[in-house]
């Protein structure tokens, strides 16, 4: 069942959407209406006006959806399901030329030759202005603007037509034809082009973890690939021309001789530092504008202009192939479609980090799967399951070991026969560790009861430290000053801020996470318990006492459940607070727990897994409030009618 | 012998910010005989209720004392019962346990307080109430479980602050007649601070009008309307004209004094 809605979830997703866009479009029509007929009964401002209004709820949720579908390519995938495989090929074309692209205007607006003729002219330029008169002699300042003129004449020489090597023209032209014959290639169409059965048994697209199939699965797409094969190939070619000319030879064996006198010349040259360090700087910065321009990179700008054109029609031969795949492309994958990397094609926009709904359910369903050995769980953990527990661990967890130290007596030593005789200190201790066979009771297990774990037992510590502290707070003098100051200086701490701390002291196991939330519930604890004891009605409190009650009695009878009100309210805001706090503290450090998981899934950039996450915390915390309103609800009816 | 005895009652509150004295009560004097009436009326800030503070022992007085009994009250206790204004109910718990809370305190064995509950609830009228949560009760019917869970502890002296003046003028003279009967049946001593000379007069067999700074007992009555509304209809005994004429005498002193108040202000 499972697997079947996994491999067909593309079709799923298909009616899906076509559902709620039904829905969305009823909802409005419904709303329309409902809004016309109640105009009349109700004026602007009426609270009344809020009542109901479902359609309305339904019409935001389908529309969120939808925008989810159509954001994460959800859509394109659930309709066009090759086409990210085909865009994938286009894309590796365009890989594949775009080092040839790159150096004409093409690919950017200039020649890569007219941007190094303008740049070197530049600098060139700048250094006759910078040369510094202080540091050479006159001869010197003479042999450098020499330099400084040959250098300038290579960049002449280069960019003259006249000058350009025969051999690299005729690969230039070569290289012209060959691009004409891919652009016809690619003009032929994909008749009679069939995938390769290696590529049609790729897994689909989103079912693993590479985003797109790489082999083309369709006849354009192995157009496409075979183009970008060869073009891969001419690619190659074109970036070992070079435009070495017998011009410039010459003047190169000259500068470079001239260069390495200067050079000699600073290291045996005596005098200052600063005069020496001057020299030698800008004796460097000659020679690598030099060296920059004696390996050829620079080309005449019309010797191009033929490769420029063979590309240009390559390209629009590429638009006319991809045909209605631009269209498709354009309208239902917003951003900017699919990137060919070395290995694999990638989504691009937010389609690369908001996650298809129907991938996120999937993920979700592989993480709730407590079948371990078949790729369930997370990290060798289920989600959410159930397992054997020792009660011998829970003993030992909660029977701390120096129960057994304080025992009189002392442990047991090796005797004479090599053998040791446990005495019951040392029984007291093996229970204490939980080293005792006390069968096994069915327990919960997985990272969100582990999470759950932590912040209940920390809300339950905090809720029977903090509200008897809070009652008494509310009632005494010694207690309130006592204790104020003291909760009042940890208290505005955030708890995140105290979370390094903690987990410094207390290691990364749970205890340090309990007692960081413990904080937190706690504060909140005894505040709301003393706020609800300090608000009883203080004729209630003389009643209580004119019927015979103990002080002890009143504080059970009336003051206690006089701030039950305020104590619910503050679980519930405890319970808020405590598991956005568990969440980031697991993200600190641990093994286990959602935020474990979501900080795993962040340092792999795994989109899907981290949205999972934010979902399984947003529907746990959403029930964890609507729990503690029911409890509100049933607990404490009289609430506000005292 | 359980008189209640108030010998040079005294109460000076010091203002803590600025040290200054005010003489809330200054030596009262008076006796209360068991099955005495008493109403006490006077306009505001005259020290009505801290004087019946004082004698619940939520308040220890600054000189003199009041004795119950020859005992000297220093504190709260059973055996004098307190109704609120606002009844002071406690609104977690139902009817039934609302009037049984002083026996509970007390560890009554639990047939019998059920019993019990089910007299004062019938004397009070809310037989069948028992479990009805007491914020759904009106007004009028949380007065009555104030007062039955004040009687079924049986007091000697049952104080009352202002008990009916948060109820609607119908209600109110029924509660008064309920007070009357229940004064006749039990035959408890009974102190009433009120507003409303009408009920002052009504309820009161003794009735104390005082006036302030210092606060004191400007003028004592004593009265027939209580002994006579046992047995009349109240509203006949509000057109007696001796009951108009003590009404009008009372209503002009109170507000002489109001004025006199207004004017050193």
């Amino acid at each position: 069942m499972l697997e079947w809605l996994s491999d067909n979830r593309s079709s799923i997703a298909a009616v899906i959407i076509v559902l709620l866009a039904i829905t969305f479009v009823v909802s409005i029509f419904i709303g329309r209406r409902q809004t016309v007929l109640r105009a009349k009964d109700e004026v602007f401002g009426d609270p009344e006006r809020t009542k109901g209004g479902w359609y309305w709820a339904v019409c935001g949720i389908s529309a969120l959806l939808l925008a989810w579908f159509y954001y994460s390519w959800g859509v394109g995938r659930a309709y066009f399901p090759s086409a990210a495989n085909e865009m994938c090929q286009i894309a590796k074309l365009e890989e594949s030329i775009s080092p040839i692209t790159a150096a004409l205007p093409i690919g950017s607006r200039y020649y890569k030759s007219t941007l190094l003729v303008a740049r070197n002219n530049n600098q060139l330029a700048d250094l006759k202005n910078e040369l510094p008169t202080e540091a050479f002699t006159a001869e010197e300042q003479a042999e450098l603007k020499t330099i400084l003129e040959q250098t300038s004449r290579l960049i002449t020489n280069s960019s003259d037509p006249a000058n350009l090597n025969k051999e690299s023209e005729a690969k230039l032209a070569a290289l012209g034809d060959q691009l004409k014959e891919l652009t016809n290639e690619l003009r032929a169409g994909p008749q009679g082009l069939t995938p390769t059965s290696e590529a049609l048994a790729q897994p689909k697209w989103g079912v693993s973890d590479i985003e797109i199939p790489v082999l083309p699965m369709t006849a354009k797409g192995v157009l496409f690939d075979a183009v970008a094969t060869k073009g891969q190939e001419l690619t190659s070619t074109f970036v070992k021309i070079r435009n070495h000319i017998p011009v410039n030879d010459e003047l190169i064996a000259d500068t470079k001789e001239r260069i390495a006198a200067l050079k000699k010349a600073n290291k045996t040259a005596e005098g200052d530092e600063t005069v020496a360090e001057t020299r030698n700087a800008y004796v460097k910065a000659v020679e690598r504008i030099f060296k920059r321009l004696d390996d050829g990179f620079i080309f005449p700008a019309k010797s191009l202009d033929g490769i420029n054109t063979a590309i240009g029609e390559l390209n629009d031969a590429k638009d006319e192939a991809r045909g209605s795949l631009g269209l498709i492309d354009a309208v239902f994958f917003p951003g900017d479609g699919v990137v060919k990397s070395k290995t694999q094609c990638t989504e691009q926009g937010s389609a690369r980090w908001l996650p298809k709904p129907t991938d996120v359910v999937a993920t979700f369903g592989k993480l709730a799967n407590p079948d371990l050995e078949s790729g369930g769980g997370y990290r060798g953990f289920p989600l959410l399951w159930w397992k054997w527990l020792p009660v011998g661990d829970v003993v030992g967890f909660v029977v701390p070991d120096w129960i057994a130290d304080a025992w009189p007596g002392e442990y047991a030593r090796h005797g004479a026969d090599g053998k040791i005789e446990p005495n019951f200190k040392d029984k007291l201790l093996s229970v204490a560790q939980g080293e005792v066979e006390l069968g096994s009771i069915p327990w919960l297990d997985g990272h969100i009861w582990d999470s759950l774990f932590r912040v209940l037992v920390a809300l339950g510590l905090g809720i029977f430290i903090g509200v008897p502290l809070g009652l008494f707070m509310g009632v005494s003098k010694f207690f309130k000053s006592f204790f104020d100051p003291l909760i009042e200086l940890y208290r505005p701490v955030p708890p995140l801020a105290w979370a390094p701390l903690i987990l410094t002291i207390f290691g990364i196991q749970d205890d340090g996470k309990i007692f960081l939330l413990f904080m937190v519930a706690f504060a909140i604890m005894v505040i709301s318990a003393r706020t609800g004891a300090s608000g009883t009605q203080l004729s209630k409190i003389r009643a209580a006492h004119s019927l015979g009650s103990t002080d002890r009695q009143i504080m059970w009878n009336v003051i206690l459940p006089n701030a039950m009100p305020e104590i619910l309210t503050g679980i519930r805001i405890a319970i808020g607070v405590c598991w956005g706090t568990l969440v980031a503290a697991e993200m600190l450090a641990g093994t286990t727990g959602v935020g474990f998981i979501e900080n795993i899934a962040r340092t792999v950039s795994d989109y899907e897994l981290i949205w999972v996450t934010i979902l399984i915390m947003g529907l746990l915390g959403l029930m964890f409030d609507l729990m503690m309103r029911w409890v509100i609800d049933k607990t404490i009816p009289w609430r506000g009618k005292g | 012998m359980s008189d209640l005895v108030c010998s040079d009652l005294s109460m000076t509150f010091t203002n803590p910010q600025t040290g200054a004295a005010v003489e809330a009560l200054k030596d009262i004097n008076f006796t209360l005989k068991k099955g005495e009436l008493l109403s006490v009326l006077g306009p505001s800030g005259c020290g009505k209720t801290t004087l019946l503070n004082m004698i619940a022992g939520f308040l220890i007085p600054t000189g003199g004392n009041s004795t119950l009994g020859g005992n000297v009250i220093d504190g709260p206790g059973v055996e004098r019962g307190m109704v609120f204004q606002q009844g002071a109910l406690f609104e977690w718990l139902p009817v039934s346990k609302n009037v049984d809370y002083g026996l509970r305190m007390k560890n009554t064995d639990p047939a019998e307080s059920r019993k019990l509950v089910e007299k004062w609830l019938d004397i009070v009228g809310l037989q069948g109430f028992g479990d009805t949560p007491t914020y759904q009760l009106s007004g009028g019917m949380q007065q009555r479980v104030a007062l039955a869970r004040c009687l079924i502890n049986d007091p000697d002296v049952i104080l009352m602050d202002e008990p009916l003046g948060a109820l609607d003028a119908l209600t109110r003279e029924k509660m008064q007649s309920l007070v009357l009967e229940l004064w006749k049946e039990t035959g408890k001593t009974i102190m009433i601070i009120t507003h409303s000379v009408e009920e002052a007069l009504l309820l009161g067999e003794r009735l104390f009008v005082m006036a302030p700074r210092p606060g004191r007992i400007y003028k004592e009555y004593n009265l027939p309307f209580a002994e006579r509304g046992l047995t009349e209809s109240l509203r006949d005994i509000k057109q007696d004209e001796h009951f108009s004429e003590v009404r009008e005498e009372i209503l002009t002193m109170i507000w002489d004094m109001e004025e006199e108040i207004m004017g050193r202000a």
